[in-house]
């Protein structure tokens, strides 16, 4: 009997995040926004009810929002990802093989001869409640394709107390997909479900039924794959491994607009510290960095302009010194004192372990000596908060910093920001 | 951590990768004479993660606010260790929610099953939950620390 695949989705993460610390939210409609506090990119499931949209601009719903006595939250990645990880781990406690596949879904690999199925959803589901305070839905099925659209179903209304949906082995499984269109199918992208509208295949079950070398002329062997997928074969395995790695990005949008060069530079520089942290943390050198700054989307003075540059050394490097040096020259090549920016951005690249940092030909003796001082000042930061020491260059977050006025507390990641209970 | 995959049939194969495993290290040489003595003791260091934490994924820090449970030696102020992996049972201490306030008390069950929290200070009156309430245990407090 073959492995079952299932789905687990975390219900309205962000949402399900703030309540798990916050009780007086427990029963509201719940918002959260985007960075610079713009709009909207997760909701409870009480305010998807009273009409608010993904993506809306806050404006157009506060009215909406404080008529219903709503609560709106600042994004507060530090706490989400805190829960994340607590999640992807416990999941660890039903089977070995978990694919992380975003911050609030994984993939999980079931055997149906050891357990009934439906009962080991149940019991995950019951337990990560209880064990973190985060809802799930799980779908379950013969491949990772159709446990998506299982997941889908269970988010349904009918199922939604349940929050379980089998389709393994399930003759649900055909009404089902006749039920589901085309561009609702995972990895099908707008372009291939353009194509095959265009060839009167509408639905999964259609794509399903349709001959296999039809498919893969149309939309190639990765198509084909989806549709083999339908079918109930695993052509997609699960990838155990994919927290590998290959950049690090650190970029905000401004809480004003900026035109001055000083200012774009100690932006830049900051957001080159943090992704810096994280690279050491990871035990990571860079071989590369890609500055990018860009005028407001909406309203860009006196045009568009988004410009971005890279720097590569032969020599990957895990020191701040060197890759402010990458970074200061690029920006400099980039920046145009005649456009009002707002926002910068970089890219750490070209990633590699760093105890196999190559020998240098030259000045390999003051590298390996920065290399000692940044894994010092990581340490002091990481004991006594963040920027304790830091370069001279570099601001600690100044004028551009971000909009957030609505944050919650980081209950997980800052004793200064516990729950407090009576 | 290297993983090594086979693909047949599109299916996957993990290699479960070897975890690395701390083997104490040995102070003294080896010599022809006596061996030291203090090698027969080779311990770890004392880790408090290690000693109190056994579920690091469902356990959360929280703060104790006012006096309420004094007398079970949580002092304003202290940190409390929540275990969310444990079963609570009668005569835990827990974090509770009551509808939109999180409080931290002593959980007592009767023979009926009436649930009671009960907070530890002769000054305070255990509250009665009752069916219709807005009810639900968080976690089961598994240590507190005062500083002092």
């Amino acid at each position: 009997m073959q492995n079952a695949i299932a789905l687990l989705d975390c219900n309205n993460f962000y949402a399900s995040c703030e309540r798990v610390f916050d009780a007086s939210v427990k029963r509201k409609p719940i918002v959260v926004l985007s960075n610079n506090d713009g709009c909207v990119i997760a909701r409870s499931q009480e305010a998807k009810e009273i009409g608010v949209t993904m993506g809306a601009p806050l404006f157009k719903v506060e009215s909406l929002l404080t008529d219903h006595d709503a609560e709106i939250f600042s994004s507060n990645y530090a706490l989400y990802g805190d829960m994340s990880s607590r999640v992807m781990n416990l999941l660890h406690n039903f089977t070995p093989k978990v694919e992380i596949y975003s911050i609030d879904e994984a993939f999980l690999n079931l055997e149906p001869r050891k357990h009934s199925l439906d009962n080991l959803a149940h019991s995950i589901r019951e337990k990560m409640y209880q064990w973190t305070g985060i809802p799930v839905s799980i779908g379950i099925a013969e491949t990772k394709v159709l446990a998506k659209i299982a997941n889908r179903r269970a988010k349904r209304e009918e199922l939604r107390e349940k929050g379980v949906l089998n389709l393994y082995r399930s003759p649900q499984t055909e009404p089902i997909l006749k039920d589901t269109l085309i561009q609702d199918v995972w990895g099908i992208g707008y372009r291939s479900s353009l194509k095959l509208k265009a060839n009167n295949i509408l639905t999964a079950w259609q794509l399903r039924e349709t001959d296999n070398r039809f498919i893969r002329r149309l939309l190639t062997v990765v198509g084909a794959r989806i549709a083999l997928e339908l079918r109930g074969i695993k052509c997609l395995p699960l990838e155990q491994s994919s927290m590998k790695k290959h950049s690090i990005t650190c970029s905000r949008s401004f809480g004003q607009i900026i035109t001055n060069y000083g200012l774009i530079k100690e932006a830049t520089l900051y957001f080159l510290t943090r992704a810096c942290e994280k690279m050491r943390h990871h035990n990571l050198a860079a071989n590369a960095v890609t500055v990018f700054i860009s005028t407001d989307r909406f309203r860009p003075v006196p045009a568009p302009y988004s410009p971005s540059a890279t720097y590569s050394s032969t020599y990957p490097t895990d020191s701040n010194q060197e890759l402010q040096e990458w970074t200061l020259s690029t920006l400099e090549r980039i920046y145009n004192k005649d456009y009002e920016y707002r926002k910068a951005g970089i890219i750490l690249s070209g990633l590699v372990p760093n105890e196999q940092l190559t020998k240098r030909m030259f000045d390999d003796e003051r590298f390996q000596q920065q290399h000692k001082v940044m894994k010092a000042i990581d340490e002091i930061n990481r004991k006594f908060g963040k920027d304790t020491v830091r370069f001279g260059s570099v601001k600690i977050e100044g004028r551009w910093k971000m909009k957030q006025t609505r944050k919650s507390q980081s209950y997980t990641t800052n004793w200064n920001e516990l729950l407090i209970v009576r | 951590m290297q993983e090594i995959r086979s693909f047949v049939n599109g299916r996957v194969f993990p290699v479960t990768p070897i975890e690395p495993t701390l083997i104490p290290f040995v102070l003294s040489q080896v010599s022809a004479g006596f061996p030291s003595p203090a090698d027969d003791y080779i311990e770890s260091e004392i880790d408090l993660n290690k000693e109190l934490i056994r579920h690091p994924a469902a356990t959360f820090c929280v703060r104790a606010a006012g006096d309420s449970m004094i007398d079970a030696g949580i002092k304003p102020n202290a940190t409390l260790i929540v275990d969310r992996m444990i079963e609570t049972k009668s005569g835990d201490i827990v974090i509770a929610r009551i509808g939109d306030e999180m409080c931290v008390k002593e959980l007592f069950i009767d023979d009926e099953g009436k649930i009671f929290l009960v907070p530890k200070n002769v000054n305070y009156k255990p509250i009665i939950i009752d069916e219709n309430m807005d009810f639900e245990i968080w976690g089961k407090v598994i240590c507190s620390i005062n500083k002092h």
